[in-house]
């Protein structure tokens, strides 16, 4: 049995790599990764639509694949590598899809721009989508309530091939 | 969430002895924890099994595979083997959710997905699934996405899975392990039909774990198709789904096999209706007859009387489309 077991109302330590940096958090069994980054760590970059997978704006990547952080236990995920909209860009320059985004004007209110960005990111790495029409598709699992989808999708479609390239595209 | 008790074992038999009446196994939490959260699920402990060792795709001794339960559906569907070997599977797979939750969903966790009855999830309602004897509200209320066959009074609840679909056509089994050692069943018998006991959806009995889902040699590779109809052109559940896979000699079937989802509380097959296309040239004339044999004592309820004529037409075009060479 490993360490971070608990019994009811404890609290357990987990270690992340949160955008490159180590870290030892500790968190209740209960606590999402959504609740956890937003809550407890201040990242509120990543955003809380509709809390049940249903909306994708709370999409990160964890070890470097996207998922819904809303639907998933942070102690679930001890030793694990997460990347969120926060840890996208380098020091100097603005990730190519952040760019991308910006040159297209692929948002209107912005709540949806960084789940669609890290999704995009996951898609790029997965390396399954190249078409507009497949783009579409596998972009699905993010809405956009403004319905930027056009410019979102002309972004995406033209920060591909810098991607494409790039180890683990991010 | 109602607070909970977690472990995460290592080794199956350990998930297994730690698990009680209160308590559940979770793999991807996509399902459980959306339940949770509505206060439809509140066990007093989880049992993280992702630290099991469930996680390869495996050659078996006859030819087929062995996948582990904790296989992710978006590491399932794109699996070199499964694509060019079972592509029917890939392509419900791929039908379901959304990438990211794809990446999530586990293998098990899909088989054991609960309904999305609007009433189930709405725990000011009464619902015999979620609270045996309290009364099902859909059967009078909206059941615009419940089940055409099958159905009992006291529950029309349809399963939601697309991936179960083409599991149940490619005649896959599923290995649990529990209290009481291990079984091996057919897919196909592994969901239940409410009858008057609707709380249970599956045959598994308290504290089995589902270690693996095994397919049989034959992947109907070159004739298959799944087609889905939904609300929305994608990320939405089906109204109703349809897998087709056909062994053709020229433009004769040599073994037809046809499952349907979303018109039942397990996915549909009638072996009648797949065996009298054995012998038969393609075409849309017998397909309709397998059609009619499938939905031979379909009832509709108020909202979803086209469901069978949906359904009707989508087997039709499925059959076609894989008669005429998988896409
Ligand atoms: C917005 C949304 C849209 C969706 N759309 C679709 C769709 O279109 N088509 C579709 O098919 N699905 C769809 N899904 C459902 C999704 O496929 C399931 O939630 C997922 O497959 C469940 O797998 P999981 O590993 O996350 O299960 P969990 O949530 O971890 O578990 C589900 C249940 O299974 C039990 N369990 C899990 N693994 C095991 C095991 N190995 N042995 C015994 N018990 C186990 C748990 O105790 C729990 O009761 C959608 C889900 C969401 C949230
Ligand atoms: S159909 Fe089944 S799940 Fe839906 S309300 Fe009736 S009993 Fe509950
Ligand atoms: S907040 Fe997670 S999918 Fe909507
Ligand atoms: S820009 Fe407003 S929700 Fe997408």
């Amino acid at each position: 049995m490993s360490e971070h077991s608990s019994a009811a109302g404890q609290t357990c330590t987990i270690s992340l790599e949160l955008n490159g940096e180590r870290r030892e958090l500790q968190v209740q069994p209960w606590t999402t990764l959504l609740d956890l980054l937003r809550d407890q760590l201040g990242l509120t970059g990543t955003k809380k639509g509709c809390d049940h997978g249903q909306c994708g704006a709370c999409t990160v990547l964890l070890d470097g694949r996207r998922i819904n952080s809303c639907l998933t236990l942070a102690v679930m995920h001890d030793g694990a590598s997460l990347t969120t909209i926060e840890g996208l860009a380098s020091a100097e320059a603005l990730h190519p899809l952040q760019a991308a985004f910006v040159k297209h004007d692929a948002f209107q209110c912005g709540y949806c721009t960084p789940g669609q960005i890290c999704s995009a990111a996951g898609l790029a790495a997965e390396n399954r989508a190249s078409s507009r029409d497949e783009i579409r598709e596998h972009m699905s699992g993010n809405l956009c309530r403004c319905g930027a989808y056009p410019n979102i999708l002309a972004a995406i479609e033209d920060a591909l091939p810098a991607l494409r390239g790039q180890e683990g595209a991010q | 969430m109602t607070p909970f008790s977690y472990q995460r074992p290592e080794r199956i038999d350990q998930a297994i002895a730690l698990h009680g009446p209160d308590s559940r196994y979770i793999a991807g939490g996509t399902n459980l924890l959306d339940l949770m959260k509505e206060n439809v699920l509140q066990p007093g402990q989880l049992i993280d099994i992702n630290g099991l060792p469930l996680r390869e795709i495996e050659q078996t001794a006859e030819g087929g595979l062995r996948i582990g339960a904790l296989v992710s559906n978006a590491d399932l569907a794109w699996h070199p083997q499964i694509e060019q070997r079972y592509p029917l599977l890939s392509k419900a797979i791929l039908a379901g959710a959304s990438p990211q939750l794809r990446n999530m969903a586990s293998t098990g966790g899909n088989l054991l997905q609960r309904t999305r009855c609007y009433y189930f999830y709405d725990t000011a309602t009464p619902c015999n699934k979620r609270e045996p004897g309290s009364g099902c509200s859909a059967r009078d209320g909206r059941n615009r996405i419940h089940a055409i066959l099958g159905a009992s009074e006291h529950c029309v609840a349809v399963h939601p899975s697309d991936m179960c679909v083409a599991l149940a056509a490619l005649d896959a089994r599923v290995h649990v392990e529990g209290p009481h050692g291990k079984r091996r069943l057919e897919l196909v018998d592994f969901h239940r039909l409410p009858g008057d006991q609707p709380q249970q959806d599956n045959v598994l009995v308290e504290g089995e774990l589902i270690t693996a889902i095994e397919l049989p040699v034959e992947g109907f590779a070159s004739h298959c198709a799944y087609l889905k109809v939904r609300d929305r052109a994608s990320y939405a559940f089906a109204l109703v789904s349809v897998a087709a896979a056909l062994e053709m000699d020229g433009d004769v079937i040599r073994r037809a096999r046809i499952a349907l989802g979303g018109v039942a509380h397990k996915p549909w097959r009638i072996e009648e209706a797949e065996d009298q296309l054995s012998g038969k040239r393609a075409e849309a004339g017998c397909f309709a007859a397998a059609a009619e044999r499938l939905l031979q004592g379909a009832q509709p309820l108020a909202d979803n009387a086209f469901k069978i004529d949906l359904v009707h037409r989508a087997i039709v075009r499925a059959l076609t489309e894989a008669a005429g060479g998988t896409v």
